[in-house]
């Protein structure tokens, strides 16, 4: 095995390492507001692709327009489904929750897949489509925008959630919502900005792998289900420990495919998932649940 | 509430069944995969099948009689399929059944037709659905390893050796894997690598990586949109320039959209002649079938036609073709498409006979080379 090979599948797996990162931020900002696995994250992803492409295709705005815009109504979309279908849950347990948020994915995806059809779609690469040369192996540029975004989004998160008045407000949610209520921090309104958040990332994410991998009205299923995977093994944190578990997944599966046999790739992925949801049910890097309490 | 609706809904649907029976037309039932994950597959295939029975019987039918389509989505499901299959032929009466869209359904589908004795023909490309052949079951898109075939034989002419295969892991891509490994092996290619991709992967550089390593003299791959397009721009991106094939699952347009006029340049694939009418010569017996095919649909949907739809098109033709000369009951259908010799029709001139219900043979296919964005016939 040489050198260029094994440095191609690293930097493959990085590159898609970042967007499984991206997207499992997402699940892990509404858990850890909420205690809620959002199911339809993954639509928000397909979302952002989509809409991004109606901009530019249909009202012919220069991607540096239609990107914010589509990121906006995608916003729009994800603020919408907290308050109509999340917030009027009478008795919101988990099984319901869960149930909503899968019935929420079915509904957005059958929409989408009648405005849009069917077809796969491709957006135009930021900035050309010239092959990068690192060491012996070769990136795309959308590959640096992908990893250059991902980081960017986490540090402004990290900042957020520990630097701000309503980041730290969100964080005492997760540790408690009751005492976080008797404070005076108004539990509602941070659930909704964990799902504004959350289905922003989304979008984001969406938009920046569309050029790369194409987008369609189911991309979000498969989308979706690595980023839950890189959340569990980053244990539901929404900071480093999350991009480590994208990155680990995604560099995983491209060695897997491209040292064992391209047939495993998805089976080493959710063998890992089943691995640490039996063994390290915090994560890979978490400590024990007790210190939370 | 709900119950008294359903009661309603219930007589409403059975006032409306007995009065379509009563009326003298000849009925042809159509099972596609019009949403799901193959509805790229079944949408232009029922749109085809509407569209070609209007045609008729503004011409006045068949023999004076209207044909009436009854067309049911199975949404690519095969269980659905065998129940919507039951329902054709025991509540709506059909004489014939055009579809399934997939092999796995058709497959499902067969021993009901059998059984009951109506003929199908199948739009699925699978061999096993003719091979053997069953008396009622037919089917119109040329089979694998006609395609695969084409491409072995034009590496044999450009004097390729070793092949690197890249499939994707549904029936479409197992069973284009297992054609060309067997011929390649009878014309005595090496198969060199043989990798296989998801169908909603989106990133394929570890397995071209690991190609680049093998140094083959042509990649083969097998698969449907998007996967394709994904691997010509990765194919790009690793700058590997050995000659790539991509099987004619991909002969559209949409192909060369997504992969970039850049990306997909010199990639060669077999299709059928409907993606390239207007670079056939004038002599070409499909030439003015193919074009006016493509100019109602486009008229009617407001989109390119596609080989797919072409697969019902076929089915009509054959079936009309029975019809007119035989009858239209069902075994004078059955006959009748067994008989069927010369037809020319989108996806090739179909020679049925009774050990071969495909009836198409290599000529079906051109080799296509994308140049500039746009199909070359390769000479």
């Amino acid at each position: 095995m040489q050198f260029d090979q094994l440095l191609q599948f690293f930097l493959s797996g990085v590159a898609t390492g970042a967007i499984y990162a991206l997207i499992g931020i997402g699940f892990s900002i509404i858990y850890n507001s909420t205690g809620i696995i959002n199911f339809a994250q993954g639509e928000f992803v397909m979302l952002g692709g989509l809409l991004a492409l109606s901009f530019t295709e249909l009202l012919k705005l220069p991607l540096w327009a239609a990107i914010p815009c589509a990121i906006a109504v995608s916003t729009l979309v994800g603020a919408l489904f907290e308050r109509l279908a999340i917030r009027p849950l009478r008795r919101p347990t988990p099984i319901n929750l869960v149930i909503i948020t899968i019935g929420g994915s079915i509904l957005i995806r059958g929409i989408s897949m009648l405005i849009w059809g069917k077809d796969t779609h491709a957006l135009p690469p930021f900035s050309g489509e010239e092959p990068v040369i690192i060491g012996g192996a070769t990136v795309m540029p959308q590959h640096i925008w992908i990893v250059g975004i991902t980081l960017l989004l986490i540090s402004i998160n990290k900042f957020y959630f520990f630097h701000t008045i309503s980041g730290k407000a969100m964080r005492a949610c997760a540790y408690n919502r009751r005492a976080a209520g008797l404070v005076g921090i108004d539990v509602r309104r941070m659930v909704l900005f964990s799902f504004i958040i959350s289905s922003a990332f989304g979008s984001v994410a969406g938009i920046i792998v569309a050029p790369l991998t194409m987008t369609a009205y189911d991309v979000g299923v498969m989308l979706g289900l690595k980023g839950f995977c890189a959340a569990i093994i980053g244990g539901m944190s929404s900071g480093m420990a999350t991009v480590a578990g994208g990155l680990l997944l995604g560099i995983l599966e491209s060695m897997g495919a491209g040292l064992i046999s391209s047939g495993y790739k998805d089976a080493i992925s959710f063998i890992i998932l089943l691995l640490i949801l039996f063994f390290r049910p915090q994560g890979l890097f978490g400590k024990s649940e007790s210190e939370r309490v | 509430m709900r119950k008294i609706l359903a009661v309603w809904l219930g007589i409403f649907f059975s006032i409306f069944t007995i009065e379509d029976a009563t009326a003298a037309t000849i009925r042809i039932g159509g099972l596609f995969a019009v949403t799901g994950p193959a509805s790229f597959l079944g949408e232009p295939e029922k749109k085809t099948m509407e569209m070609m029975v209007k045609e008729l019987n503004d011409r006045g039918g068949i023999n004076g009689a209207k044909l009436e389509a009854v067309i049911y989505d199975t949404a690519g499901d095969a269980t659905k399929a065998v129940n919507l299959a039951t329902k054709l032929i025991r509540d709506d009466k059909v004489v014939a059944i055009i579809g399934p869209s997939t092999t796995g359904e058709s497959m499902a589908v067969i021993p009901i037709v059998e059984k009951e004795k109506i003929p199908l023909v199948s739009c699925a490309a699978g061999i096993k659905i003719i091979d053997p052949v069953k008396r009622w079951v037919f089917k119109t898109p040329p089979n694998d390893h006609v395609a695969a075939e084409k491409i072995l034989n034009h590496m044999e002419k450009s004097r390729l050796k070793t092949i690197a295969l890249l499939t994707v892991t549904d029936s479409y891509g197992s069973s284009g894997r297992e054609q060309l490994k067997a011929i390649a092996k009878q014309k005595g290619f090496t198969v060199a690598a043989d990798e296989v991709y998801g169908p909603k992967d989106t990133d394929m550089t570890p397995q071209l990586t690991k190609i680049r390593g093998i140094k083959p003299d042509a990649i083969i791959c097998w698969g449907t949109n998007p996967g394709p397009a994904v691997i010509t721009k990765n194919v790009k991106q690793l700058g590997i320039r050995i000659p790539l094939y991509m099987s004619h699952g991909v002969a559209s347009k949409r192909y060369i959209e997504l992969a970039g006029t850049d990306a997909a340049e010199g990639v060669m694939l077999p299709a059928g002649k409907l993606a390239v009418y207007d670079v056939l010569p004038k002599t070409d017996p499909q030439a003015r079938l193919l074009k006016e095919y493509d100019m109602n649909y486009r008229k009617n949907y407001g989109v390119e036609s596609s080989t797919f739809g072409g697969y019902a098109y076929d089915a009509v033709t054959l079936l009309a073709g029975a019809i007119r000369k035989h009858g239209s009951a069902s075994e004078q259908i059955r006959r009748g498409i067994e008989e069927s010799r010369k037809v020319p029709s989108v996806s090739g001139i179909f020679n049925m006979s009774p050990n071969d219900h495909n009836g198409l043979d290599i000529s079906a296919f051109e080799m296509l080379k994308i140049v500039r964005g746009d199909w070359t016939l390769i000479r």
